[in-house]
């Protein structure tokens, strides 16, 4: 394509449909409705283009592939990319919520619409070109760039006290991209050049090692976010509109998890040995105090947040436990939670257009009116709590029974996580749908309509459907993970001896 | 046709929850009665070809499920002697309770919801009895969980149905988390979930000493102690029965499904099932027998003294299975199955014959407004005596054979707690007794109550003799306004017999009450066992309470039988002779009787210890460790230093989107620079 391989078409495909969008004028509602058109189709374009690239992939394979590379900024500094296993999944998962979305901005944005899909256009760019980055610079830009539209779809379209969130976004992100900003140049400074795949198979040393761990883990428990730096995200989460929680919950977070995969555990293997009692300390303080936390929350996408953050905390335990249950439940985990809070941001977004309020005591007895959602929200409040035949269910699975083999007493810790996560959901579920439809404000509120099934089936079906059949995901990235395991252990291996024979 | 056994229920959930609303309630109903009649008659055929027959043990693999590193779990059909004894108690109850349904919610407008939640509990629990590995197990366990919640709030306007529902799938997550972290340290120990490698690792593992949460414990015992905590949850053993007598808030069906036949004997299921890892370890043995003979005697004396006939029964059914982890604690697992067989066929049926019953007084559910009714609705009062016979062991019906073996079996079982087992089961089996005439006799017998308060005057002060307890009755009292919500308005209560529909179940239950015990007990624990059972249970070399049972005294062998008498006697001279003598023992007695109403205070222990300092902790973590700790010192104080210098400083005319773009603009000169410096070097 143009002399560009398929990733590039993925990357750049979303900037095309933002080009024509900004071609358009005028504010009439033909224009608009071009715009919202526009979007979605070049959104679904981009969806079946990464619907090929997964069948020219390889999944038996740990090396990068569908790898191109340029030259860019001189020597060193190069425009490659690449997916292996764990990074393609995510791919896919970008390029399937984003039509998503675009729907269900459909009638809730009124204002400024054509920006407010260029944001989500370019976005779109971004969040795969992190991805697919295989140069530690290119992967800084995308990485950060991310942050721009995000920043602005909350600081624009957002609800009321969305100055205070966007700030707060932003003050947090700004100390860690900063340190690894300068953890980037120093590594540039030892191997000469940004390449990942060069770095993967450099050996810092163990000091350079954990300085450089500490600065990359301070930008990507950020993102998680884990506990304690955490609580930008029920702020940036309560006033994004919907379709920005989905893709900050369903794409934003996973960075994080996705940064710890690509550079933490493979280039510094020693520190992340070092650090892990650190983490899974943390994971475990996530899970227990946000689980809590949620309990007791009053505005229904705040309690989602919350469990949020708990979910990502299974994630950091399982990428820390270094096992194939564990590293692959992580993975897993990510892609489902992906999936699922994606969806209930979505379910919080159908009442949200519908009454203008996220107060919990402000529903109930939906089920009366309103029986198909009531199913959709069921489902999904299942996932969230991990119920076996749900996706929710593997990567939880996974990642405590990978946690186990490496420490008991995390997964003594987590895992009674399920039965705090059961709380919060069901009794977030029983005041919204059940009880008495007695709230006159409810009793005229449609049931779900065609378009809103349209955003809530595809996710619905893959819920039930990675719940049985998780193997494409797990099959996908198992060759990468065993092949991350291995090096992660030869070079503690290696450390080990060194450090023995310097005595 | 072991797939079409597991599948067809999955089937009428998904017609009837797809698209029962199209089909409108008639034709759910049918086809969901249709296929689960098929499923059962099956599984008839198949426990006469795997158990009774010869054909061989099989566990076929449907598909993969998880495969990560050592890690594979498979979606697969274990067919063996003990998953076809446990698809033919689900399937003919769920077959049954199906076919009853069609009677007893002809009014409710949700029928299709409620059929397809049956037959998706049904779906769930036979891939809880045909797992291969822990982990379909673990998915058919939270499955049938998920079906209890959906059916326990099914009437989702009552608050009480609902806080019952979530209570139910919260204790029960309790339990999971002790299994799920069993199914943990087993795969750590062996690399596998797979039942035969685990059993095949089992010995190899009894002696050995591992260290886990900071302990040094046998593998074993700690294995067998965390699955033994998920099955304390689903079969509501001591500490964690809370929720089974809350979860009678569903319609009675259900209760005769889910809380008496099936799902809550899955945690006797598991121990039996993974009798070779409990085989390894007679100190875990001896734990399960603890809490067995401790729940059947606890719910025994809290049932004593409960008015709600549906609580009663929920009490009785904790109370029988103690008694059947009572048996597997003794290492004698055929018992325990063949107790839950037999169980299956009277308790459902005393919970069908209690439908019935409040079926005929219009949604009443307190025995102390009822009385009189064998004239009324002679047939379900023989099917509820039918139902009291077995329960209580009368000779040659079903609870007769299964229980009394089991007092025998505690009575010469190996383990430190087997005397402290056996005195509680005796006792039991006299507080049995007791409390299930009690209810007869008070639902049956005696005054009309309901005809003296006419059915539209619910309030309490028609039984004026018995307010001065109501206000320890948190539970008896949302039954009224809550349970009429059909609206019968002011009319006369007429009790009505109920129709066929209703009353075949009873009448096939009744024979198995009857005669389930006398025909099968030479297959369970007779002199066909060993032919029966084959590989499915096992029993280690040294385990020989089986021979042992055989020669008891003969005062234990007749003690049952005398305790069932005595229960019985003072019974007819309770509630018959001398209809004073109750009332005056709960005055004489009353902080006993107190205790014993309020359920030994569980409820409210509990809610102060766990879910009040739950919550406590939520807001302390919310407001106190977020909101001042953590964004005061971070992002909200920082921000104020921040203005306060801005202020004095200078004004940037800007959002923070340019200070951000700035900072990205600032690290790309330095990334380039940087690089430039590089290399020009």
């Amino acid at each position: 394509m143009f002399g560009f391989g398929i990733l590039s078409g993925l990357i750049f495909l979303p900037l095309v449909g933002a080009a024509f969008i900004l071609s358009l004028r005028g504010e009439s509602e033909a224009v608009l409705r071009n715009t919202r058109w526009a979007a979605l189709l070049t959104t679904v374009a981009t969806f079946l283009l990464s619907l090929y690239a997964w069948s020219l992939f390889d999944t038996s394979s740990a090396a990068f592939q569908l790898v191109e590379q340029k030259a860019w900024l001189g020597s060193g500094i190069i425009y490659k990319l690449g997916v292996d296993g764990m990074s393609m999944p995510f791919v896919l998962l970008t390029t399937f919520l984003m039509p998503i979305c675009i729907l269900a901005s459909w009638e809730s944005i009124t204002t400024r619409v054509k920006e407010y899909m260029i944001a989500f256009l370019v976005l779109e760019t971004l969040m795969i070109g992190v991805f697919c980055a295989l140069d530690l610079v290119l992967f800084y830009l995308f990485f950060e760039g991310g942050l721009i539209p995000m920043f602005l779809i909350i600081g624009v379209w957002g609800g009321k006290n969305r100055i205070y969130a966007s700030f707060k976004f932003f003050l947090y992100t700004l100390l860690g991209s900063l340190l690894m900003l300068l953890a980037i140049m120093a590594m540039y400074g030892v191997a000469g050049t940004t390449d990942i795949e060069v770095l993967l198979k450099t050996t810092f040393s163990s000091t350079m090692q954990k300085w450089l761990w500490l600065a990359f883990f301070a930008s990507f428990a950020v993102k998680m976010p884990m506990w304690p730096v955490h609580t930008w995200l029920p702020d940036a989460h309560v006033e994004a509109p919907t379709a920005g929680s989905v893709i900050l919950a369903g794409i934003l977070l996973k960075m994080g998890g996705y940064g710890f995969i690509r550079f933490s555990l493979p280039m510094f293997p020693e520190a992340s040995a070092y650090f892990a009692p650190l983490v899974w300390t943390l994971s475990v303080i996530a899970i227990i105090y946000t689980s809590l936390v949620a309990m007791v929350q009053e505005d229904m996408k705040k309690l989602i947040a919350y469990s949020s953050v708990a979910h990502m905390g299974f994630v950091t335990m399982g990428l820390f436990a270094m096992n194939p249950q564990g590293v692959q439940g992580a993975i897993f985990q990510m892609i489902s939670h992906g999936l699922v809070s994606g969806a209930l941001f979505l379910c919080v977004g159908v009442v949200y257009d519908r009454l203008h309020t996220r107060e919990i005591s402000a529903y109930g007895g939906l089920v009366k009116n309103m029986p198909m959602y009531a199913v959709v929200f069921m489902l999904f409040t299942m996932a969230n709590v991990g119920l076996p035949g749900t996706s929710g269910f593997v990567g939880e699975f996974l990642t405590l029974a990978g946690a186990f083999r490496s420490n008991t007493w995390v997964a003594l810790f987590a895992t009674s996580g399920v039965i705090l996560s059961a709380a919060y959901a069901l009794f977030l579920y029983r005041r919204v749908i059940f009880g008495v439809l007695e709230k006159p404000a409810l009793m005229k509120m449609p049931d779900l309509n065609a378009r809103e099934l349209t955003c809530l089936v595809p996710l619905f079906v893959l819920t039930i459907y990675y719940g049985v059949r998780p193997g494409p995901i797990l099959d996908a990235c198992a060759p990468a993970v065993d092949l991350l395991i291995k090096n992660y252990q030869t070079a503690l291996a290696a450390a080990k001896t060194a450090a023995v024979a310097l005595h | 046709m072991y797939t079409a056994i597991v599948f067809l229920p999955l089937a009428g959930f998904l017609i009837a929850g797809l698209f029962g609303r199209q089909l409108g309630a008639r034709p759910s109903e049918i086809v969901t009665t249709t296929f689960l009649m098929i499923a059962a008659l099956l599984s008839w055929v198949a426990f006469f070809q795997v158990g009774v027959g010869q054909a061989p043990m099989s566990a076929p693999v449907l598909a993969n499920w998880i495969s990560s590193g050592t890690m594979k779990i498979d979606w697969a059909l274990r067919i063996d002697t003990l998953t076809v004894v446990m698809m033919v108690v689900i399937n003919t109850v769920s077959a049954l309770v199906h076919l009853y349904s069609i009677g007893y919610m002809h009014e409710d407008p949700h029928r299709p919801r409620f059929f397809a939640y049956l037959s998706l509990f049904t779906f769930a629990m036979l891939m809880l009895v045909t797992a291969d590995n822990l982990v379909q197990m673990f998915f058919g366990w939270e499955g049938v969980g998920l079906a209890s919640y959906l059916l326990i709030g099914f009437w989702y306007e009552r608050p009480s149905a609902n806080a019952a529902a979530i209570k139910a799938f919260v204790v029960n997550r309790v339990g999971d988390f002790g299994f799920a972290l069993g199914i943990f340290m087993l795969f750590a120990l062996t690399g596998s979930v797979s039942l035969d490698h685990i059993f095949a690792a089992a010995p190899g593992l009894a002696e050995k000493t591992v260290h886990v949460f900071g302990m040094d414990v046998n593998a074993m015992t700690t294995i067998c102690l965390l699955l033994f905590m998920g099955a304390m949850g689903k079969s509501a053993q001591f500490l964690l029965h809370t929720w089974l007598p809350d979860a009678m808030e569903g319609p009675t069906p259900v209760s005769a499904l889910i809380h008496a036949a099936t799902m809550v004997t899955a945690g006797v299921f598991m121990v039996a099932r993974l009798s070779p890892l409990f085989e390894t370890s007679p100190a875990a043995l001896n734990v399960v027998m603890f809490f067995g003979a401790t729940t059947a005697f606890f719910a025994a004396t809290v049932g004593l003294v409960q008015n709600d006939i549906k609580r009663v029964i929920a009490y009785s059914t904790c109370s029988q299975l103690g008694y059947m982890f009572v048996a597997c604690g003794a290492g004698a697992y055929n018992l325990a199955i063949f107790h839950l067989f037999t169980h299956a066929f009277f308790k459902a049926l005393l919970f069908l014959g209690a439908g019935s019953v409040i079926h005929a007084m219009h949604h009443e559910q307190d025995m102390r407004r009822m009385g009189g009714l064998a004239k009324h609705i002679p047939i379900t009062f023989w099917m509820m005596t039918i139902g009291t016979v077995a329960l209580t062991g009368f000779p040659l019906t079903a609870g007769f054979f299964s229980k009394d073996a089991i007092i025998e079996a505690a009575f010469v079982a190996q383990r430190p707690s087997a005397l402290y087992a056996f005195f509680l089961v005796v006792i039991a089996a006299g507080l049995t007794s007791f409390y299930s005439w009690r209810l007869v006799f008070m639902t049956f017998f005696g005054k009309e109550k309901w005809a003296e308060a006419g059915h539209d005057a619910h309030g309490h002060d028609a039984h004026a003799n018995h307010a001065q307890y109501d206000d320890a009755h948190a539970h008896a009292a949302h039954g009224h306004a809550a349970h009429d919500d059909h609206g019968h308005g002011h009319h006369k209560l007429e009790p009505h017999e109920s129709p066929n529909v209703m009353l075949i179940p009873l009448y096939v239950l009744a024979l198995g009450a009857l005669f389930a015990g006398l025909l099968f007990k030479d297959y369970f624990i007779g002199d066909q066992m060993a032919a029966f059972w084959k590989q499915a249970l096992y029993f280690a070399k040294t385990n020989k309470v089986l021979e042992d049972m055989h020669h008891v005294p003969h005062f234990v062998a007749m003690v049952a039988t005398y305790m069932m008498l005595i229960g019985l006697i003072v019974a007819i001279w309770f509630y018959i002779f001398s209809p004073q003598t109750p009332r005056r023992l709960a005055e004489s007695q009353r902080p006993l009787y107190l205790f014993l109403l309020n359920k030994w205070y569980f409820d409210e222990l509990y809610n102060l210890i766990f879910v009040r300092p739950a919550f406590w902790l939520g807001r302390l973590f919310w407001k106190g460790g977020d909101g001042r700790i953590i964004d005061g010192l971070g992002p909200n104080g920082i921000s104020a230093r921040v203005d306060d210098i801005a202020g004095r400083v200078v004004k940037l005319q800007t959002g923070y989107i340019y200070h951000y773009a700035f900072a990205m603009l600032v690290g790309l000169a330095a990334i380039i620079t940087w690089y430039m410096l590089g290399g020009v070097r």
